[in-house]
């Protein structure tokens, strides 16, 4: 690629704009990371940005005003003048102290404060310990304490991984299949069909929820892990199919003439070859649909509902800021382990993901 | 006597085999029975499951990718038993039909049978007809719900095109390319409920007399102004601070596929541009975007229908109150919340016709594509 030669000022101004822009983009995450580190106590009295090195206020006197000294008026304390009420809010010294009146106008006493670095900040791994292994709650009853062990993550990450692994197979095998039939076989109506399911990838699936509910209700599958899987395997394979096809279209047409004469089945040619040199659009829809079901909450919402036990983390998230909305040191703890997986998953197979939305798409 | 008549030899040599094929047809369709059965007894099984939570996400693994494996194999073995004219038929359909019925089962079906539910009463009892399209379209809630979406169309899009030509052109021409991108790439990983608690840090609102412990307010405070509740206040604009969270998660979508298009874009002609004595900007103006518009109007699409179907967001920040109710929320909060069966199978309605446009366009592009 031609850089501009020899004038500093645009790369200057290039580096130093994707900067801010970075740093716009990280800053929200980073607060949440490191108030998953903080204690409860001080997510909830001061800002996560305070572990920064800053300058506090620290208490290096304590005076006890003259009882004669008249509080009505102006009065005067290591050099600070003001009166009680410009006291009460702290007044400061010529030579950088602050003086503050704690306590009541007459028997309170006066603080001399200066100003230090902050410590070290308190950190703490209590919120990922109450939010994977559920905290012990204990219920205070008229005969008997009941220790209950709190809802827990752990139990919902499982849940995630049981609903999104075969939510990822599954229609990964079938779209091949499809992918390859439609690319390779001729038979009467492919054209319109594969165009129909073209058409299909931008419906919006709340039309299909109530419709698919109802019938999950009929046949007592709301609320189980299948409920879930199967509703994202009808969900994903439009854009499975087409993905896939795009892909499988392109391989070269004389493999498979070769693969034919020399007699092998559709089936052989497909398991055997087509399947081999396609992984990397089947890494690619893998990544996508991963994303999209761990990540998924309305599915999950509508199929798994309120069954207790089946609940995966999008659901234990969402319910943890409305239930608990003031649990704030969870939901910090919470929030990161929901994310873990898909950000492992996202970073390491980052290639296959941009390969397969710039083939999705452009063109 | 093989010597004497070699016909009759060759014959039973033939009926061996056909026999043999024969029972191996048997074979096939009985181990296809077998397997139909141990996978259908298998959904029982699962959808009773009290076993711990571990074997049954297993099992739930195996018998889904390893069952759907199996009958494949199976449907594949018996078809390349039949006489090879219906071979040629009976592939294809075991191949692509699978697929099929799972579209249109999940997806087509719903859709004829959600407009039928939208023509009914709140108990999907008495027919109505148009009643409910109606409600949707004159409803002062409604209204508000259809302004908040094309608030989310024009704002989100535009950002969102915006901040992903703008890092897609300055991360060509930095040295920290990649992890540039990595940095904005990445909310792409996080579930919308996950990006709606790291946003609650941005937006929290604390008593003025409090320390603002949300990071938006602090700024605001700390330049001598007042805390705002930024989220529940300031209707309609609190929509944009919604949208802020969803332009943040989709600029790195826009982001890559602006890259991979000012790449492609060809470095003569930029570099006679250059001599010619253009800046930067008239470069970036003039000549990389006109050669990028492709695939700013698919970004657009994609981008458009992504805010046209958002609903994760706006149901963990707000549940839809103050003013920021948009389609799939409101179809949730009627059919679930306010059990209006016919208002919420109406709404759905709605939602699917706003996506007919980009449809038919992605069906056009594609006979485009396969004519070539």
């Amino acid at each position: 690629m031609a850089k501009s030669k020899g004038n500093p000022f645009p790369r200057v101004f290039v580096n130093v704009t994707l900067a801010i822009v970075c740093l716009l983009w990280l800053i929200p995450t980073l607060g949440l990371f490191v108030s998953s580190f903080r204690p409860r106590d001080e997510i909830m009295s001061s800002g996560w940005w305070t572990i920064l090195p800053h300058r506090v206020w620290v208490t290096t006197e304590q005076i006890k005003p003259d009882p004669s000294v008249d509080r009505n008026g102006v009065m005067t304390f290591e050099g600070a003048t003001g009166t009680f009420e410009q006291f009460r809010q702290g007044v400061e010294s010529p030579d950088g102290k602050r003086v503050v009146w704690i306590g009541n106008k007459r028997a309170g006493t006066v603080q001399v404060q200066e100003q230090q670095w902050s410590g070290l900040p308190a950190t703490t791994l209590q919120n990922y310990h109450d939010v994977l292994a559920g905290k012990n709650v204990t219920i205070a009853g008229n005969a008997e304490e009941a220790a209950r062990k709190g809802e827990d993550m752990s139990d919902a990450f499982i849940n995630s991984m049981a609903v999104t692994f075969p939510a990822v197979v599954i229609p990964i095998l079938m779209a091949a299949f499809a992918a390859y039939g439609f690319a390779w076989m001729r038979f009467p109506g492919r054209k319109l069909v594969f165009a129909l399911m073209v058409a299909l990838l931008v419906v919006p699936l709340q039309i299909a929820l109530v419709p698919v509910l109802s019938d999950y209700v009929h046949l007592r599958l709301n609320g189980t892990y299948m409920s879930v899987w199967l509703a994202h395997t009808g969900f994903g394979l439009p854009l499975a199919v087409f993905l896939l096809y795009n892909y499988i279209s392109t391989l070269p047409r004389e493999i498979m003439e070769a693969a034919i004469v020399d007699g092998a089945s559709h089936f052989k040619i497909f398991w055997r070859l087509v399947l081999p040199l396609s992984t990397p659009a089947l890494a690619s829809f893998a990544i996508f649909q991963f994303l999209w079901v761990w990540n998924d909450y309305l599915v999950a919402l509508i199929f798994i509902g309120n069954v207790p036990g089946v609940q995966v983390l999008t659901m234990r998230l969402a319910d943890m800021v409305g239930s608990r909305g003031s649990d704030w040191h969870l939901l910090t703890a919470g929030g990161f382990v929901s994310m873990a997986l898909p950000l492992i998953v996202f970073f390491s197979l980052q290639r296959y993901f941009v390969r397969g939305l710039t083939a999705g798409s452009v063109k | 006597m093989t010597l004497l008549n070699p016909d009759a030899d060759e014959h039973s040599a033939e009926l061996a085999r056909a026999r043999r094929r024969r029972n191996r047809a048997i074979f096939t369709l009985l181990s296809g029975i077998v397997a139909a059965l141990v996978l259908f007894e298998g959904f029982f099984v699962l959808r009773d499951s009290q076993a711990p939570k571990l074997v049954t996400a297993l099992f739930a693994m195996i018998w889904g990718g390893g069952g759907m494996a199996i009958l494949y194999l199976i449907a594949n073995q018996l078809v390349e038993f039949t006489p090879s004219q219906w071979q040629r038929r009976l592939t294809p359909v075991v191949f692509v039909l699978p697929a099929i019925a799972f579209v249109v089962y999940f997806l087509a079906l719903p859709a004829a049978r959600t407009f039928i539910a939208s023509l009914f009463d709140r108990n999907g009892t008495n027919f109505v007809g148009l009643a409910n399209y109606i409600t949707v379209f004159t409803e002062p809630f409604m209204l508000t719900t259809f302004r908040n979406n094309v608030l989310w169309i024009v704002f989100g899009a535009t950002f969102t095109i915006a901040f992903g030509l703008l890092v897609a052109a300055l991360a060509d021409r930095s040295k920290f390319e990649n992890l540039a991108k990595a940095i904005i790439f990445m909310p792409m990983a996080i579930s919308l409920v996950g990006a709606g608690v790291i946003w609650r840090f941005i937006y929290a609102v604390r008593d003025p007399s409090d320390v603002q412990i949300g990071l938006l307010n602090a700024i605001v405070v700390a330049l001598g102004g007042e805390p705002q509740a930024w989220i529940a206040m300031l209707q309609p604009w609190n929509n944009l601070f919604l949208i802020v969270i969803v332009v943040w998660m989709q600029t790195g979508y826009a982001m890559v596929l602006f890259s991979a298009a000012i790449k492609s874009v060809p470095t003569d002609i930029i570099e006679a541009a250059r001599v010619d004595g253009a800046g930067e900007f008239k470069i970036f103006f003039s000549i990389i975007i006109p050669s990028i518009m492709g695939t700013i109007v698919t970004v657009s699409a994609t981008v458009i229908i992504f805010t046209l179907k958002i609903f994760d967001v706006v149901l963990v920040m707000t549940g839809g109150q103050y003013g920021t109710d948009v389609i799939a929320t409101q179809f949730y909060n009627q059919y679930f919340v306010n059990r209006n069966f016919g208002l919420g199978s109406a709404i759905a309605i709605v939602l699917l016709l706003t996506v007919i446009p980009v449809m038919v366009y992605n069906l056009r592009q594609f006979n485009k594509r396969e004519t070539l």
